[in-house]
């Protein structure tokens, strides 16, 4: 019984489809960014499912700058959901509609 | 007992990719953020061990402090600043969760099939043997560590700089006019 790639990959594409779902269908802004934080960890599992594979440390090294890139991305995220709240009192993003036609 | 012994990783695996799917699961139906963070922290915990499963020990470490460490406090503190009982959601889902749930299926089963169907060849033996200076095999954190700045030096000055320019916006973002 052995552990093989795919199941890596058949798991990371399992996580990363419930994050494009809670991306594409939560209202709720803070869902949205834990959301995507799914996905970012999904594709990490993919890198390093990898790098075992092929013996090889870049998908580990790349591993590490999408972690550094994930932790900017939610910090930055968090700092819009603070300013979308104290603008409109909620976090729904189903009512921040300015920017529709 | 033997058994056991033989399909442990195998078992590991199982555990902890059912420990990661559920939680993500409970992290985009639950109605409550908090506790939706809390299953996060389980996702992340356990894809954590995944890692270690696959001789990842330095990128474990790195999940388990910058995810489980600094991404949480940062989704908790933002939940706690803002007022939940103003936010009481009368539906959860947008109205397009049908068509988004089929995507996601169709999704899983597209990669799920071509993942099963592809050869990837055996596995590495020793998967540990990946840098080797004068002769010594490097442990694995000592390893990252050497590809970081000796192959990838430009791109991790890149990113640390990158932080920066995240941490600077990210307080024009949140502060007060």
């Amino acid at each position: 019984m052995d552990i093989g790639t795919s199941h890596y990959l058949a798991l990371s594409a399992i996580l990363f489809a419930i994050g494009v779902v809670g991306i594409t269908t939560r209202r709720n802004m803070i869902i949205v960014l834990m959301s995507i934080e799914l996905v970012l960890n999904s594709v990490n599992i993919n890198l390093i499912a990898f790098s075992y594979q092929f013996s090889d440390l870049t998908g580990q090294v790349l591993a590490v700058f999408t972690i550094a890139v994930a932790a900017g991305e939610a910090a930055v995220g968090l700092g819009i959901l603070v300013g979308l709240y104290r603008l409109r009192s909620t976090t729904d993003l189903g009512r921040a509609v300015e920017l529709e036609g | 007992m033997e058994s056991l012994l033989t399909n442990g990783p195998a078992l590991l695996f199982y555990v902890f990719a059912v420990l990661a799917v559920g939680a993500a699961v409970l992290v985009i139906t639950l109605r409550n953020p908090v506790y939706s963070a809390i299953s996060l922290l389980v996702t992340f915990l356990s894809v954590a061990a995944l890692f270690l499963l696959r001789h990842a020990e330095f990128v474990a470490i790195v999940q388990i402090f910058v995810y489980g460490g600094g991404v949480m406090v940062l989704f908790l503190f933002v939940i706690m600043l803002v007022n939940l009982h103003r936010l009481r959601e009368m539906q959860i889902f947008g109205v397009q969760w049908p068509v988004a749930a089929a995507i996601g299926l169709l999704f899983v089963v597209l990669i799920g099939l071509v993942a099963s169907v592809t050869a990837f060849g055996p596995l590495n033996p020793i998967p540990e043997r990946l840098v080797i200076v004068d002769g010594e095999v490097l442990g694995n954190s000592e390893a990252v560590a050497w590809m970081l700045f000796r192959e990838y030096f430009v791109p991790f000055e890149i990113v640390s700089l990158f932080l920066l320019v995240a941490m600077i916006g990210a307080v024009v973002l949140a502060r007060k006019e």
